[in-house]
């Protein structure tokens, strides 16, 4: 009992060391790692812009009944609003914003802050001549903001304009995620599955899958041969067998895929060298790169070391005598493997293929530089969005999706092997 | 017969491997501007090979950026992983430590994190702390993805570390500094270098962070790369991936010559 008790207490003063040891590793990875998800998690729900600058408006449009074009005090706080915002250059991104709930109304905000400028009315300034009588105005009061910006674009009689405007003044959303799983909000709130030929994103994610599996399959169909291969070697053949599968797998990634422009362009080697022995004429030369193919071919080059390694590694720690036992009692072959050696490789199977899988869902550069239109995957939709479409919530939310089925397969990984049981090398 | 078909197929299946990394090697000798091999080379012409690329490489002021910089991060990156992730790895060690198999899952995350979902998450937190376009953002940003490789191949030495020989420094009078220091890290040295490389690798080869968060600025190799792949097809590239092929054996070799040495898989 008082061992037990002393053990159990040095136990706890060890774990505390321990502790202190990872800690600090642990904080690194919090401020550099997982704060950066978190900020993606935010910014695919937070959308602050239209909120910060158009605070009045939205204020006053809360009080708005939606039938009309909403009264002069909201018109003057859209004026000087979309003014300050200018001045502040943040007008682009809260055009671009409104732009995203109601297509067309970007040039409608840019235009309109512009010639606010120039034309904007004064505190005081008597309401312009020549404006046409309307319902919604409070009869006989000046309204020269809302005279002055309805001449300036007719967009701003409309319902509709100003309910984009609501929408998108929300600070939290939960639309990037519609969008990303190919939904939409309709005007009364329902759910709705976007159109067939309006759809990008579920079939992207689909495709995406079916692309990793298929790689995922294929590395492990070519590498659990050569993994046995290796494993059964010679003690003085074994090293030598496995450098040629270190050394694709420590090439560059960006060295490997321009290998296969090199040899899969239509000008490449392998064509040129099968019109060189009359396989192929000129004109029939094949198209194996910038498309799916290449996508195909290129990770499967660079993803096969991740499944030999694991295999191999597994495979070494299978004693030989245990086939031999089997063929010794009488099984074929093809029963001894398929009941005593493949059950013992399981581990380094499940090992090998979630590895190669999480890694070709999330694949971005080889599809980007050899996969041409119809070889790209979700993650380079990502970087689309990231980079040239600058619609930062839509890329986040596509992020937080390929973020969980990674963390789906991760938890999956270490339940079945153990992340600790992870190796590298051989 | 069923060992000549397994053979076979291995052999193709090395050949794939192996034959679009060495086809590489002998196109950047090219004398003309082509990605494939021309007439006079393959008469061994020697008018038709050429240093001209490398020339171009030497010469080329942006490339040159592109090595300092990448050997800046990449050497800033693998200090930072590798100090914290020694650290975190003899805490790990010790089995009593509870909590183990979370903690080692929370520092293995980033190795299998797609990078496109980490460097998204970095562009947006490391540009509001305004690091993004700066050496700085990108060696924390390096480090991070780097640390489990030191974590991994360090744990993985410790395992087969004697706990017996820190507890006989001590009886000796060592403290503990001293005991690390002396007896613990002498041996377990292969490891925590096979690790650093890996984390050196690892930012070395990394492309997608330094897309989204570097600026003209931290231009790296694999970025100047990824341009001339995507825009100037020159075989200049070929001439650096030539290199790289170089420098990556000399890493390779670096680990394996250590993994013999150190006698424990990693």
């Amino acid at each position: 009992m008082a061992r037990a008790l002393i053990r159990g207490r040095g136990g706890a003063a060890a774990g505390l060391r321990a502790w202190a040891l990872v800690v600090p590793l642990a904080a690194f990875i919090g401020v550099t790692f997982v704060a950066p998800l978190g900020a993606m998690l935010t910014r695919s729900v937070h959308t602050p812009v239209v909120a910060d600058a158009l605070p009045e408006t939205l204020r006053l449009l809360g009080g708005w009944d939606g039938s009309a074009a909403p009264g002069e005090p909201v018109f003057r706080a859209l004026g000087q609003e979309l003014l300050a915002a200018r001045e502040a250059r943040t007008l682009g991104q809260v055009a671009n914003r409104v732009n995203r709930v109601e297509g067309g109304l970007r040039s409608v905000l840019t235009r309109t802050a512009r010639r606010l400028r120039t034309a904007a009315p004064s505190p005081e300034a008597a309401p312009g001549a020549g404006t046409q009588p309307d319902a919604t105005r409070t009869a006989g009061a000046p309204a020269p903001w809302r005279d002055a910006i309805l001449g300036m674009d007719e967009a701003w009689n409309e319902v509709a304009t100003w309910r984009a405007i609501e929408r998108a003044g929300e600070r939290f959303t939960g639309r990037h995620y519609l969008h990303a799983l190919d939904l939409d909000e309709a005007p009364d709130g329902a759910i709705v599955a976007q159109p067939e030929d309006l759809r990008i994103y579920l079939p992207l994610l689909g495709r995406t899958l079916l692309v990793s599996l298929a790689v995922t399959a294929l590395c492990l169909a070519l590498g659990y041969p050569v993994a046995y291969l290796i494993a059964r070697a010679p003690p003085d053949r074994a090293p030598l067998l496995l450098l040629l599968v270190l050394v694709p797998f420590w090439t560059s990634l960006l060295v490997r895929t321009t290998s296969w422009i090199v040899l899969l362009q239509t000008e490449g080697v392998i064509n040129d060298l099968l019109v060189a022995v009359g396989v192929l004429d000129q004109d029939g030369r094949l198209a194996m790169i910038y498309n799916m193919t290449g996508t195909m071919v290129a990770m499967t080059h660079v993803l096969l070391p991740f499944m030999v390694l694991p295999l191999y590694s597994v495979m070494r720690t299978v004693p030989p005598e245990y086939m031999r036992a089997a063929a010794s009692l009488g099984a074929t072959f093809p029963a001894a493997f398929r009941r005593v050696y493949w059950p013992r490789t399981l581990p380094g199977v499940a090992a090998g293929c979630l590895l190669v899988f999480i890694l070709a869902i999330g694949y971005y550069i080889t599809p980007a530089l050899v996969g041409g239109r119809t070889g790209q995957l979700i993650s380079n939709m990502i970087a689309y969005h990231m980079q040239q479409s600058l619609n930062w919530g839509l890329a986040a939310a596509l992020g937080g999706i390929l973020l969980v089925c990674v963390l789906a397969l991760y938890l999956a990984f270490d339940r079945l092997v153990g992340v600790e049981r992870m190796r590298l090398g051989a | 017969m069923g060992t000549t078909l397994h053979r076979a197929f291995c052999a193709a299946v090395f050949v794939f491997l192996i034959a679009p990394i060495l086809v590489i090697v002998p196109l950047s000798f090219n004398a003309e501007p082509y990605f494939t091999f021309t007439e006079g080379m393959l008469r061994l012409d020697p008018d038709a090979w050429s240093l001209r690329w490398y020339r171009t490489v030497a010469g080329d002021e942006q490339w040159l950026q592109a090595v300092v910089n990448s050997i800046v991060i990449g050497v800033g990156a693998t200090v930072l992983a590798t100090t914290l992730g020694v650290v975190a790895a003899l805490g790990l060690a010790d089995p009593r430590m509870p909590g183990r198999r979370l903690a080692m899952g929370l520092l293995i995350s980033p190795m299998v994190t797609p990078v496109i979902v980490s460097a998204a998450g970095m562009f947006f937190f490391y540009t509001s702390l305004g690091l993004a376009q700066t050496h700085v953002g990108l060696i924390l940003a390096h480090a991070a993805l780097g640390t489990p490789f030191v974590v991994i191949t360090v744990t993985a030495t410790l395992s087969g570390f004697d706990a017996n020989l820190l507890r006989a420094a001590a009886g000796l009078g060592a403290g503990p500094w001293v005991g690390f220091r002396r007896v613990q890290l002498p041996i377990i040295l292969p490891g925590v270098v096979s690790g650093a490389l890996f984390a050196f690798a690892t930012s070395f080869d990394e492309v997608v962070t330094v897309l989204f968060m570097g600026g003209v600025e931290q231009r790296t190799i694999p970025r100047q790369m990824w341009s001339g792949v995507r825009e100037e097809i020159s075989p200049a590239i070929l001439a650096v991936a030539t290199l790289l092929i170089l420098f990556a054996l000399f890493l390779m070799g670096t680990v394996e010559w250590l993994r013999r040495r150190g006698g424990r898989p990693a």
